[in-house]
């Protein structure tokens, strides 16, 4: 190919521009200028898409009127704590509301179960919480922190776990564990499959792919959803349960607001999370439990079941074990709960008087019934007396 | 050059100048306080990089160790992670097979469209569009991963499916781009959005080292009657590889550790899927981010095996990368 004339011209004028490196500093030092400015921007954004996962936390600032019977009892300075993210938003309503009138500083990290029980047995903070009662070899571990005494798990928020789906034109979706079980284990693909047209009749089921989502990371909200499966339908669940997902098939996503938000945009789709992410084209599943009516997961249903539950730890540990498998009429199963953990005896003199009074806060009457407003399930009557008789004696 | 001559006819002779090796002799026994500080500055420097990374090593190691010593499956090729069982069940097949997967993607198409836009702005393009050019290049490099996550997520996978479909219905036979039509939150989707990601830090380097070709060569070039094309295929290309592939390694050293974006994007699961297309498969820093919130003791030591694993894989590279630099120099041209 011969070059045209005004092809050397401007290969010359390049030529002639090529020791000119200089003007590229400018150019660069306007780059990172523009470069910070996009950055903060998407801080910002960051910021605002976080507000989603917190939705019930306006309710907090509701409720913080009312705070005036709060006791102090000799509470005072700092508080540190770490453990379960599943009832961060609950601690962290109490948190506002108890510093706000006791002037004492408490700072409740959520960086999971696992670290706040392995921060607690280590002695590094005098309360945990967690998504799951103590095992045995940690109460042996605490034995180390609390001279005297052990570590035990006071149940103090509960929270149902509704299976959301996506599905254009169905508004009021019934499934029962084994079904459930089975479209979660890729069993069912397809949401007219005979299994669910039986317990939706009226429903006008389309011949469309069913996407099921799980939780990619190991999370107590996995725990308890497959230990319901495990508990009702245990033929169409083959796994040994815990906070690993175990089923073969499916997607998966990073957190509850991973897996709601990737319900939210799949037409087609089903996955887990806490209820504060029902809503805003996610509508919650109704689970067919065996009793008259199909529940629906709502605070109120949650705390039903809990009321089933029966305590199973010994002497003041109040640890429970929750009847996944129950009929009681309007009780949703699939529910889970969260417990304070606490030294009985032998919790270190500085901090007790602040943790005591900042669990009576958690345990009584206001704190429990703030729950609701930030989508948890408040304790049953007759467990919370127990707690609150324990936290009492608590030395 | 003809200074030098110069300095022969008409002044005297400066003194010599000392040689390499009189340096050295003079910088042991240097009693000025600023070459003592200095040297013991930057040799304390480089003796702190290698305890550094020694202790790395060893804390990596150590703890990998532990865990490697619980694994009940095969740390090599069991495809589960689950350090909750007792004993714990992990392996890391999936998670070498996903890393090396979406970096191939990712490099396959980011150095191409790097090494074009490179030349463009240094070859090709008026001096004010390659400036803006690279202005906005210099700009996708200031981005965050996380921020490139969630537009990855929220903007990109939905938009994928045309492409998607596409690819199923003419390439689906070769089982490569068979796709089941779920969430497009696969491999390929990932490779893509790394591709995005390290496609400034290639374009930056190999425009810096294509501006740096001798001027002569392209002259010589175009006197022999080369086209613009020919000039850059046999003086630039040549020129500059030794620095393309520097830079490719820059990129793919990026895209072999980046976690957040494919964290928030991809879906991950403990399979190994003939599909690029169909949602699974994990890499190492992506299984790292997502278990370590919940992870206990073993879990963490799991991880750190899975990490030290990765330390191995970028070193590996790394080695490669600068092998075939140093058999390249020769005739690169980059020692003209």
């Amino acid at each position: 190919m011969p070059t045209t004339y005004f092809a050397r011209r401007r290969r010359w004028r390049l030529w002639k521009e090529l020791p000119k490196v200089k003007l590229q500093r400018k150019n660069r030092l306007r780059a990172l200028s523009l470069g910070a400015v996009a950055v903060s921007g998407a801080l910002a954004l960051t910021a605002c898409g976080s507000d989603d996962t917190s939705s019930g936390s306006g309710g907090a600032s509701a409720s913080a009127s009312s705070s005036s019977s709060i006791k102090c009892d000799g509470a005072k300075g700092q508080l540190l704590s770490d453990g379960s993210s599943a009832q961060k938003n609950a601690v962290d309503a109490w948190v506002k509301n108890f510093s706000q009138a006791c002037g004492v500083q408490i700072n409740y990290k959520a960086g999971g179960s696992g670290a706040g029980v392995t921060a607690f047995t280590q002695g590094q903070i005098p309360w945990a919480g967690s998504d799951s009662a103590l095992k045995p070899e940690e109460v042996t571990a605490s034995k180390k922190v609390c001279s005297g005494g052990q570590g035990i798990d006071l149940p103090m928020v509960g929270g149902p776990i509704a299976v959301g789906y996506n599905l254009s034109g169905v508004d009021n979706l019934v499934l029962n564990a084994s079904t459930l079980a089975k479209i979660f284990n890729s069993k069912i693909a397809y949401w007219d499959d005979a299994a669910i047209k039986k317990l939706n009749p009226s429903a006008k089921l389309p011949h469309l792919k069913i996407q099921a989502f799980h939780r990619s990371d190991d999370s107590g909200t996995t725990d308890n959803l497959t230990k319901y499966l495990i508990a009702a339908a245990k033929s169409d669940w083959p796994y040994s349960g815990g906070k690993t997902w175990q089923a073969k098939g499916g997607q998966s996503a990073a957190q509850s607001s991973g897996v709601a938000q990737q319900v939210k945009q799949t037409n087609g789709s089903i996955g887990y999370f806490e209820l504060s992410y029902v809503g805003d084209g996610v509508t919650p599943v109704s689970i067919d439990t065996g009793a008259s009516a199909p529940v629906a997961p709502s605070t109120d249903s949650a705390t039903k079941a809990i009321a089933a539950a029966k305590v199973v730890g010994t002497g003041s540990d109040l640890s429970l074990s929750l009847d996944y498998a129950t009929k009681a009429e309007g009780a949703y199963p699939i529910t889970l709960v969260t417990y304070e953990i606490v030294c009985d005896k032998g919790n270190k003199a500085d901090t007790l008087p602040t943790v005591k009074a900042f669990l009576n806060y958690m345990a009584s009457e206001d704190g429990q019934g703030m729950l609701a407003d930030l989508k948890y399930a408040p304790m049953p009557d007759e467990i919370i007396a127990k707690v609150r008789t324990t936290i009492n004696g608590l030395s | 050059m003809d200074i030098t001559t110069k300095n022969t006819e008409d002044a005297p002779l400066p003194p010599p100048r000392p040689t390499v090796a009189e340096q050295k002799r003079n910088a042991r026994g240097a009693t000025r306080p600023g070459d003592r500080v200095f040297l013991g500055l930057s040799r304390g420097s480089g003796i702190l990089l290698l305890v550094i990374m020694a202790a790395i090593a060893v804390f990596l190691a150590y703890r990998a160790s532990l865990a490697i010593s619980k694994d009940h499956g095969n740390f090599f090729t069991t495809f589960e992670w689950n350090t909750n069982l007792v004993p714990p069940v992990f392996g890391i097949a999936v998670l070498v097979y996903g890393t090396i997967v979406s970096s191939v993607i990712a490099m396959g198409l980011a150095v191409p469209v790097a090494v074009a836009i490179a030349l463009f702005i240094t070859h090709y393009a008026p001096r004010r569009l390659g400036g803006a050019i690279s202005y906005v290049i210099d700009l996708l490099a200031a981005v965050p991963s996380i921020v490139y996550g969630l537009w990855g997520a929220l903007i990109l996978v939905p938009h994928m499916n045309g492409l998607f479909g596409w690819l199923n219905d003419y390439l689906g036979w070769t089982g490569l781009f068979s796709w089941d039509e779920g969430a497009p939150r696969s491999m390929l989707t990932v490779g893509i959005l790394l591709a995005i990601m390290i496609l400034p830090i290639i374009t930056n380097v190999s425009r810096e080292v294509f501006r740096q070709v001798p001027q002569m060569h392209e002259e010589a070039a175009l006197a022999l009657g080369a086209t613009r094309w020919e000039v850059v295929r046999m003086a630039v290309l040549p020129f500059g590889r030794s620095g393309v592939i520097s830079a490719s390694m820059l990129g793919l050293g990026r895209a072999l550790g980046e976690t957040m974006a494919v964290a928030t994007v991809l879906s991950p699961d403990f399979d190994i899927h003939l599909s690029l297309l169909n949602p699974g498969g994990g890499t190492f820093a992506q299984n790292i981010a997502s278990k370590f919130g919940e992870a206990t003791q073993d879990g963490r030591d799991a991880l750190i095996a899975s990490g030290l694993v990765l330390f191995v894989i970028t070193l590996l590279v790394n080695g490669a990368a600068r092998m075939i630099i140093a058999r390249r120099k020769e005739y690169s041209g980059a020692n003209a």
